[in-house]
């Protein structure tokens, strides 16, 4: 259950004000095969990830976890955020801010759309961790350029794994071993 | 010539129905327009189906026809399309919208359409309501309601319509910096400000006759492309 080899899919979380580029980049991203969760603003995006915007420890002890998409340990994860930059309230520059100070998802790639061509907005977004900056509308060959942002969490993913298996293995083996240089240690005294 | 006081709506000739779903599954027709629906043998198998609304009459006209139907509605198709691209009214997003249609999502294109007609007729209206106040100072809801109308313009590759509001915008926000105090000047700039949304709310009638017209089309095509329908499971 929630295991990362089981997971055959991406997650990624929308979000946008405007419903009609909801719909189009929902469409987008599901015809690249994407799981996606699409939300109206940057506050339902930090809900649905579990950052109440208060204690980051509150998802653990949060009850709801059909709701929120917390760690790897729970079923449903986030492998990468999409947001418009132009919306009331939190602006997806402040929601790329709130996810990169948070620990549990600083890593999660985050992409930026706007319609507006502001170089030193777009210079801003890529400084403060975007990994790209989308101009609306967006297109499926914009949508092909997250693919390599998603493997790359999964390979780093992986080699976390990889490196608990390894830790593990060794330990197996290590403790027949660790008998001998007992027996060793005995036999020089 | 239009009066501030005039509140007799100069009403756009918009269409009160949606556009159909190009699905035929949930083709509702309750009565044809004015373009000419050829009924054929195939359609009365429909008439059967549940939600299928459309007017059945016996006809001679043999099957093999049904092919040629749908190649000349194919070209009218094209041939239509063509023209709103060269008249600028519609561009390559439009394109995308199409690629993104599928048997996984048969009713995309008319889906986000609809939902483009509606939001856009709510923006024109508040735009209106916000003019016809004559107390009317607040350009910045004003310039909210036009990002909108662009940005979602722009989304669905409505070209002219996005052009002529972003002119409404810049129009707007100069006028706004400049600083208008006199009243005489402020009725004239707020007489400017509603000259260009009427001729923002043709621009959007334009477009909107053109795409009910590209979609009937493109209903007929499906329709005379009979043999071709997955049946309901």
């Amino acid at each position: 259950m929630g295991n990362m080899a089981t997971q055959t899919q991406f997650h990624v979380l929308a979000v946008d004000d405007s419903l009609i580029d909801r719909k189009l980049i929902e469409r987008l991203l599901k015809t690249s095969s994407y799981q996606v969760t699409a939300v109206d603003s940057g506050s339902k995006a930090l809900e649905f990830l579990g950052l109440n915007g208060e204690n980051e420890d509150e998802e653990r002890n949060s009850s709801v976890e059909s709701v929120s998409a917390a760690d790897e340990d729970h079923q449903v994860g986030v492998n990468l955020i999409i947001t418009d930059y132009c919306m009331p309230g939190m602006t997806g520059y402040d929601l790329l801010r709130k996810i990169k100070q948070s620990s549990s998802f600083k890593d999660i790639p985050v992409v930026i759309m706007s319609s507006e061509n502001i170089p030193s907005r777009i210079n801003r977004c890529l400084e403060d961790g975007a990994e790209e900056f989308f101009l609306k509308p967006v297109k499926l060959s914009d949508v092909n350029k997250l693919r390599p942002h998603l493997m790359k969490g999964i390979t780093t993913k992986n080699e976390m794994q990889s490196n608990t298996n390894k830790r593990k293995g060794s330990e197996e083996i290590q403790s027949p071993d660790r008998t001998r240089p007992r027996y060793n240690e005995l036999e020089v005294v | 010539m239009m009066s501030l006081h005039d509140n007799r709506r100069w009403k756009p000739r918009l269409l009160e129905c949606e556009i159909p779903a190009s699905n035929p599954k949930s083709l509702q027709i309750s009565k044809p327009k004015k373009v000419n629906l050829r009924p054929h043998f195939l359609l009365l198998k429909f008439a059967f189906l549940p939600g299928f609304k459309y007017p059945v009459a016996k006809t001679g006209l043999p099957l093999w026809m049904l092919g040629l139907d749908a190649d000349r509605l194919r070209a009218d198709l094209n041939r239509l399309l063509a023209f709103l691209f060269h008249q600028g009214i519609l561009d390559e997003q439009y394109l995308q919208l199409q690629q993104l249609q599928d048997e996984s999502s048969p009713n995309f294109v008319s889906e986000v359409v609809n939902i483009y007609f509606h939001e856009s007729e709510k923006l024109l209206r508040n735009l209106r309501s916000l003019l016809m106040d004559r107390e009317f100072s607040d350009y910045d809801k004003m310039g909210i309601h036009l990002n909108q109308f662009i940005g979602s313009s722009s989304s669905i590759g409505a070209k002219r319509v996005r052009n002529v509001c972003v002119a409404f915008r810049a129009a707007s926000d100069q006028n706004n910096r400049a600083g208008y105090s006199i009243y005489m000047h402020a009725l004239y700039f707020l007489y400017g400000c509603l000259r260009a949304l009427e001729l923002l709310e043709h621009e959007y009638c334009i477009l909107k006759n053109k795409l009910h017209e590209l979609f009937q089309i493109e209903q007929q095509r499906l329709l005379a492309a009979g043999v071709r329908y997955p049946m309901l499971n």
